[in-house]
């Protein structure tokens, strides 16, 4: 399979009032086309960093990101973000939010009609298409990520992005999504990187694991390959002494090898830290 | 009130039905009965109090007084307007019959000009504090938009909208007087100084309310709207206007009501002192008359000033209802 992207030894440091804050160190992956790379790892260990360096909003320190063999320098709809809070435009309905979006990238190569089919179709595609002209008030959290893939899906990106996109959702909601998910990756063959806290929606939605080490200065500890047989089927997975040895991997990274040890006095102290940034 | 009106209540045998009746009258007694009541309070309180003020005028004017200015207020206006359909009437014929006698005449038709009526002081009124806004509001959204976009032009332009802030319209209103004659130097002037003036003055003080709001609707927009943005990547102008202008509509407007609130307070003062035609023009001249109606006459103009303030903050709470995606920022 051919390389698509190459993250090649990045480094991501920020400027705090109390000195340089090295949040990457070295972190080093190639993705190959039609792959799905979960991102796993303690909260604060730079899993966002390195997707917002893919998508482009952050430039890494050294190191740099080649997609198709050119370097990334700044944001753009052949990287498709699905954020974790939806970020849908609050006064545009569900078919105008994914309109937006495809018009931004189909503009000058579809006709009003063939744009207008391109966003019912991605709609349809997430099974949000009996609700595409209610307001993203009106819809519930499950329905907004839908809608907010749909967006990302709609720009036809070369790699799609997604930032804990089932994060904010409640258990059997994700659940339901992530099955329409691994429907629609059964279809177009994307080539994902997703973030996620979620050792089970790991194992199940992934071809690879990157499990990442503690920050600061935070790396790719361990690739995990998953080679369950697609399509899968939770139920079945769940009595599969394979699929059970993966988890138990994940779990044994994060929770014996990054253990994470964080004193209650440090966790105030950076809440406090944060809290004065904010002031 | 509630356990009074439940009180031998015959839908008693019909709990739920009873329960869902009571609730509508008290619905009814907040809504219509206990304003009633406030009102009937005031008015009260208000004839008493004016029966023991004496003025060099004669009697503060009481309730009832100034419902009966009220009245001749609206037939000299009537008469006012026979007046004018007399005055064309005879114009018409005038020419009519001079025509007849000399056929390369050339029909001149001169206006009517006869005293200003209290609807017409209204009228004008309205006209200088809209025209006064809606000049603020060219200047303001644009200028808000720019200042919360850029942080180094907010720096730059912060210290000095702070400062005029707060100043009162009486301030400005010698130096706009004093520089709209200067500048506006027509023989014939199409619109008139003393309106200018007023409307000049009104534009410098709800200037800085909708600025304020603006820029910092526009600053606070999200960090993901603006990644959203940036993903997609919106030219600078598609950038303003598909993301920044919507998401900060709700600011936008709560400016856009804070100041025309200041707009009319502002022109009351304005057009008293520019001697602008208006309502509070209205005002001085009855005050300069001293008649003994005047107090009342007086009273009548207060109690519309506030009554057209009320309906005009309705008015931008209706077309923000229609216009912001933000029902909850609209509802206040």
């Amino acid at each position: 399979m051919s390389i698509i992207l190459d993250i090649s030894q990045i480094d991501m440091e920020f400027k705090t009032p109390s000195g340089t804050f090295t949040a990457l160190k070295g972190v080093d992956l190639k993705i190959s086309k039609g792959e799905f790379v979960s991102l796993i790892g303690h909260s604060g260990c730079g899993k966002s960093t390195v997707l917002n360096i893919v998508a482009g909003l952050y430039q890494a320190t050294r190191g740099g990101v080649i997609l198709n063999g050119r370097e990334i320098h700044e944001p753009g709809p052949e990287r498709a973000v699905v954020f974790q809070n939806h970020s849908l435009l609050p006064w545009l309905t569900a078919y105008e939010n994914v309109e937006l979006a495809a018009r931004q990238v189909f503009r000058k190569t579809k006709s009003n009609a063939e744009i207008r089919e391109w966003v019912e179709h991605n709609l349809r595609l997430v099974h949000m298409d009996h609700a595409m002209n209610k307001l993203p008030s009106e819809i519930s959290g499950g329905m907004k990520q839908r809608v907010g893939i749909a967006r990302a899906l709609a720009m036809q990106p070369e790699i799609l992005l997604m930032d804990e996109p089932f994060g904010a959702l409640d258990a059997l909601t994700r659940a339901h999504m992530q099955d329409s998910l691994m429907e629609i990756q059964n279809e177009l063959k994307n080539t994902v990187i997703m973030i996620t806290h979620d050792v089970d929606e790991a194992v199940l939605l992934s071809d690879r694991i990157v499990m990442m080490t503690n920050g600061p200065s935070a790396t790719i500890g361990e690739i995990l390959d998953i080679e369950l047989e697609r399509p899968r089927d939770r139920l079945a997975l769940a009595s599969m002494p394979e699929y059970a040895a993966l988890r138990a991997q994940v779990l044994r990274f994060l929770y014996e090898k990054q253990r994470k040890v964080e004193h209650i006095a440090t966790v105030t102290a950076k809440k406090r830290g944060l809290l004065k940034k904010a002031v | 009130m509630a356990t009074l009106l439940s009180f031998n209540n015959p839908l008693q045998a019909y709990p739920k039905l009873s329960a869902r009746m009571s609730s509508v009258l008290i619905n009814i007694v907040q809504m219509v009965a206990v304003p009633f009541v406030g009102i009937v309070v005031f008015l009260f309180l208000w004839s008493v109090t004016a029966n023991n003020i004496t003025t060099s005028l004669g009697k503060f004017p009481g309730p009832d007084a100034v419902w009966e200015q009220m009245g001749n207020l609206y037939t000299e206006y009537k008469d006012e307007k026979v007046k004018a359909v007399e005055f064309y009437q005879r114009q018409d014929e005038r020419n009519a019959e001079r025509l007849t006698t000399e056929p390369d005449y050339e029909v001149k038709i001169r206006a009517y000009t006869g005293k200003a009526t209290f609807p017409g002081q209204i009228v004008t009124s309205l006209i200088t504090v809209l025209s006064g806004f809606f000049a603020a509001v060219i200047l303001a959204i644009p200028l808000g938009i720019a200042i919360g976009l850029n942080k180094t032009l907010n720096n730059a332009v912060n210290p000095i909208i702070q400062i005029f802030k707060p100043v009162s319209p009486l301030a400005w209103l010698p130096l706009v007087t004093m520089v709209v004659s200067a500048v506006y130097t027509e023989e014939n002037p199409a619109i008139a100084k003393s309106f200018l003036n007023s409307m000049i003055t009104v534009t410098l003080c709800c200037l800085w309310p909708m600025v304020i709001n603006t820029a910092v609707g526009v600053a606070s927009l999200s960090e993901d709207l603006r990644n959203v943005s940036r993903v997609l990547r919106l030219s600078p102008l598609a950038h303003v206007r598909k993301i920044v202008i919507p998401a900060s509509i709700p600011m936008i407007f709560t400016g856009m009501r804070l100041s025309l609130g200041i707009a009319w307070m502002v022109l009351i003062a304005a057009e008293m002192l520019a001697q602008n035609p208006g309502l509070g023009k209205f005002v001085w001249d009855e005050f300069q008359n001293g008649s003994s109606d005047s107090l009342s006459r007086i009273m009548v103009a207060v109690l519309t000033i506030g009554l057209i303030g009320f309906l005009l903050d309705r008015c931008m709470l209706q077309i923000q209802r229609m216009v912001s995606w933000d029902k909850a920022s609209a509802s206040r």
